[in-house]
């Protein structure tokens, strides 16, 4: 990782755990391990999350999890806490996440996740209805958030990133662009249409079929 | 003011960054007033995000716990030599 990749620091912001870490780091900076593994320890949850999340697996996600990690003690002195050290973190993991996915594909055929997606036309959406219950009740239920976890991981991996990286983690499009490569524009796009299909995907499952509502016109 | 047309839009929209001229929101307004699928997209993608933003983390196995400790404490040893004893404080 150069010295701009460092500099250039995302704002997602950290948790109450994820806060205040500065004398940790000081710590560490020392050479105290304890320290090191204590940042870790409270740091660990969001990253492995955010990678579970983008890949799928879990044996993915500690691989992602363990080399976001070495970096930050590969780079322990070079980070000056101009932003969160959390979103310092969740830009190598997504940098990580991109290489294993390149690697992969690689192996079965050539790169294309870069394409240019404003050409193609939206999916319309197809069946539209309100939700059932709210989306505070939703995450309560089990069988519920493995729906909403299901769904996320049937998205394609371009759109899936994107959203990850906005929707959740909070980077803003720009942020999002440069961390991943691509065009603000192709963001906005790739954005949408994961917003879209994720919308369609949960609709499904969490729409209330007796309210479904059926255009009388030619609907988007 | 066309239902594909709103959809484009509504990134901007749900984001709160709508920079439209003030033509464009009445019209992008009088759309979704009179179009209840429309309406019902839109609150659908709200619901969709905020029910991502309010996901719990997914568990920690506990075998990675042990194996990312012990990699990152080798990696230390090399790199700054050896740790200290662990402390009660330790994870």
């Amino acid at each position: 990782m150069d010295e701009q990749a460092l500099r250039s620091l995302p704002t997602a912001q950290p948790a109450a755990s994820e806060d205040d870490l500065e004398p940790l780091l000081a710590r560490a900076r020392t050479g105290d391990f304890d320290a090191f593994q204590q940042i870790v320890l409270r740091l660990q949850p969001r990253i492995f999350t955010f990678a579970r999340r983008l890949t799928g697996n879990d044996a993915d996600a500690e691989d992602v999890t363990q080399q976001t990690f070495l970096a930050l003690l590969e780079h322990l002195d070079q980070y000056r806490g101009e932003a969160p050290l959390i979103s310092w973190l969740l830009r190598i993991a997504a940098n990580e996440v991109h290489r294993l996915w390149r690697q992969r594909r690689r192996q079965i055929e050539p790169e294309h996740s870069d394409d240019d997606d404003s050409a193609a036309p939206l999916a319309r959406p197809e069946f539209i209805a309100p939700w059932r219950d709210d989306p505070q009740q939703l995450v309560l239920q089990q069988e519920s958030r493995m729906l909403i976890e299901q769904a996320l991981a049937e998205l394609p991996e371009k759109y899936r990133i994107v959203f990850v990286l906005r929707d959740i983690e909070g980077f803003s499009t720009e942020q999002t662009a440069e961390i991943l490569g691509i065009s603000v524009p192709n963001v906005k796009v790739r954005l949408l249409r994961a917003r879209l299909m994720l919308r369609e995907r949960l609709t499904h499952y969490f729409g209330d079929p007796q309210r479904r509502v059926v255009p009388d016109h030619d609907h988007g | 003011m066309t239902c594909e047309e709103l959809l484009q839009l509504i990134n901007e929209m749900v984001d709160g960054e709508l920079d439209l001229s003030v033509a464009e929101c009445r019209q992008f307004a009088e759309h979704l007033a009179q179009c209840n699928p429309c309406q019902v997209v839109v609150d659908n993608i709200r619901k969709t995000i905020q029910l991502y933003r309010a996901g719990e983390p997914f568990p920690l196995p506990q075998p990675l716990q042990k194996r990312l400790v012990e990699a990152l404490r080798h990696r230390w040893q090399e790199r700054f030599g050896p740790v200290a004893r662990a402390r009660g404080n330790n994870p």
